[in-house]
């Protein structure tokens, strides 16, 4: 079982690399390979969730560790890392098969895919990396890519927004590299379990170390926090996830910034760094400053993929808020079945989110593949025209704003509870007047896109429904909009989320659990 | 100490760069000083006062050696700088095709 973890980073990038040179040759190989070796990561993820216990560990060259210092480069299978491998490969695997009709509208089509695999090898680096260091080489390998995906379509606004998240994400690596070095410099090592050892050991003895600890968690905050796009450091993310191939906002969206933003920073924060509660209420109040920002910004917009966006920036507030309301518990020392629901509700609606935001916007690229515009003012009446896809979007709608029987109500309500319960009166207050924020323009979303009129422009133009390719995936993740509402059951949450949790709940546990000592 | 501060001042040198400039060459010049500046940090990490190449020879089995795994993590690092500064310039160029500019107060399509 262990020799099969690093299968998670061979398969994309050895694919990357076959479809460099086979696509030269063979008519459309890229487009048969991508979607089949992204099927093999989703049947290796579930392989995982259901067949393997506890943390795996993977030692990369075989070095065993020398006394109690560990010299390998390590691969690390726990609950989180299988939570978000199956966030991305299924939301993968769906986006790729969308695109097969998508991408006919680029004259580079098979590079498309060679840069899509690099992403997806890069985000699965991240997640199962157990060294600092490769957490960041392989965060530049996924934001690389995505920076070029991005500007795939080299029109004005797309280069314009891809500069934007460059420069941006940049400065935000190279802040990122800093702090590695202070750690570095400070423990002698990379390893995580073995930084939060010796962050444990060393935490009475240094009398600087409570200084060091601060100041790299704010570089860390601030580097993650832009990759994540949480509340200061956001303004990138409406113009890039706006601008990019459709299928590929869905992965930015729905994917990236929670596996390079979000996994890391509750990896790092809760796993790495003794808990604080400095710490924790600076996460929680930019959680929840995001969530409103993110949510009054998105009611003024008329670009329909640009209110999807800023929707973004809301819910990863969301998500930001469930896991600091938990953090801050066990900072204070309070209950943990407390801490256990709160960050039960924040993975809940990580995995969620990703479900119904990738569903959206593929939504939104069919309306923008058939109509050729993203400005709501110039549609209206196209539930005449596109049946299918304004069920699926409206689906995505009553999910993302959180109506019963939907998945994002059953995560919206365990974080509200769990607030309450943590006698956070005011955070939960102001989740349920974002909520309702949330429903307002979700419901302006769909006024203006698919009612409003009879649609007789568009049957005029002769418009159909979009091909089987695109259809396929909005109508498959429509169905798991419905089905992760099962998850709030606790035999069905005791196999996919509640590991997860239980990585996070005794946070010290990690580091005795993968050095064994 | 004071190398490591002006190591620093080399790292906010850049930021201000990125920050104020208004040219998009400019601009990637900024990052790019960003990140010889911390390439910088990490060789003064693993710098050791009067230490030797860290290969262990006959005769220098207990010499003082310098640390090699900030060396080794810098070689990626610049690597990794090559492939980012070469896809900013990439980018910059064909905005400059599109606009027709590298001002980035005339290159404000996107807002709101």
């Amino acid at each position: 079982m262990n020799s099969l973890i690093p299968l998670f980073i061979i398969i994309p990038l050895g694919s990357a690399f076959v479809m460099v040179i086979l696509g030269r040759f063979i008519k459309n190989f890229n487009k048969f390979i991508t979607p089949i070796f992204m099927l093999s990561l989703v049947y290796l993820t579930f392989h995982f969730i259901i067949n393997s216990e506890g943390s795996l560990i993977y030692l990369v060259g075989g070095h065993e560790p020398v006394g109690d210092v560990p010299i390998a480069i390590y691969l690390v299978m726990d609950g989180l890392t299988k939570l978000i491998l199956l966030v991305i490969s299924l939301v993968g695997f769906l986006a790729i098969f969308y695109s097969l009709s998508y991408t006919k509208q680029y004259t580079a089509e098979r590079k498309f895919y060679v840069l899509f695999s690099l992403m997806i090898a890069g985000m699965n680096g991240v997640v199962i990396s157990g060294d600092i260091f490769n957490i960041f080489v392989f965060l530049e390998i996924a934001a690389l890519s995505s920076y070029a995906l991005i500007a795939f379509g080299v029109e004005k606004h797309q280069l314009e927004a891809s500069f934007k998240y460059q420069v941006l994400g940049g400065v935000a690596s190279l802040v990122i590299l800093f702090a590695i070095g202070f750690i570095y410099w400070n423990t002698g090592t990379l390893n995580i379990a073995d930084i939060s050892r010796q962050l444990n050991v060393n935490s009475n003895s240094l009398a600087s170390v409570g200084v060091f600890l601060k100041f790299i968690s704010v570089l860390l905050i601030a580097g993650f926090g832009l990759k994540a796009a949480i509340f200061p450091f956001h303004s990138w993310l409406p113009d890039a996830h706006s601008s990019a191939p459709s299928p590929i906002s869905a992965m930015l969206s729905g994917v990236l910034i929670k596996a390079v933003g979000i996994y890391v920073i509750i990896r790092l924060f809760f796993n790495m760094f003794p808990l604080s509660y400095e710490l924790s209420m600076t996460i929680t109040v930019l959680g929840t400053i995001s969530m409103i920002i993110g949510g009054l910004l998105a009611i003024g917009q008329w670009d329909i993929k640009r209110m999807l966006a800023y929707s973004s920036i809301s819910q990863i507030g969301y998500i930001v808020l469930g896991l600091g309301i938990g953090m801050l518990v066990l900072a204070t020392g309070g209950d943990k079945a407390v801490a256990a629901l709160s960050i039960t509700g924040g993975l809940f609606h990580l995995l969620n989110h990703s479900i119904f935001k990738g569903l959206l916007f593929l939504s939104a690229g069919a309306v923008e593949y058939r109509t050729g515009t993203r400005d709501m003012r110039k549609m209206g009446g196209l539930s005449e025209v596109l049946p299918i896809t304004s069920r699926t979007s409206l689906i995505g709608s009553l999910a993302i704003s959180g109506i019963p029987p939907f998945n994002g109500f059953f995560s919206k309500l365990i974080i509200i509870i769990a607030a309450i319960q943590a006698q956070y009166y005011v955070l939960a207050f102001l989740a349920v007047i974002v909520s309702v924020i949330t429903i307002a323009y979700f419901m302006k979303l769909q006024k203006y896109t698919f009612y409003n009129n009879d649609g007789s422009k568009w049957k005029d133009k002769k418009i159909k429904e979009v091909p089987f390719s695109m259809s396929f995936s909005m109508i498959l993740l429509s169905i798991l909009c419905v089905i992760l509402s099962l998850l709030v059951i606790p035999e069905v949450r005791s196999v996919f989320l509640q590991p997860a949790v239980d990585v996070l709940i005794n946070a010290t546990d990690y580091s005795t659990n993968i050095l064994g000592i | 100490m004071i190398i490591y501060l002006l190591c620093f001042i080399l790292f906010l040198v850049g930021l201000y760069g990125v920050i104020s400039k208004r040219n998009l060459i400019k601009i990637i010049i900024s990052i790019a000083i960003m990140e010889y500046s911390i390439n910088l940090f990490f060789i003064l990490i693993g710098y050791v006062e009067g230490g030797t190449a860290p290969i262990i020879t006959k005769g220098f089995e207990n010499a003082k050696f310098v640390d090699p795994l900030p060396q080794a993590m810098i070689l990626t690092s610049i690597v990794i700088g090559l492939a980012t500064t070469a896809l900013l310039l990439a980018v910059a160029i064909r905005i400059y095709q599109k606009y027709g500019t590298f001002d980035i107060n005339k290159i404000k399509d996107l807002k709101g």
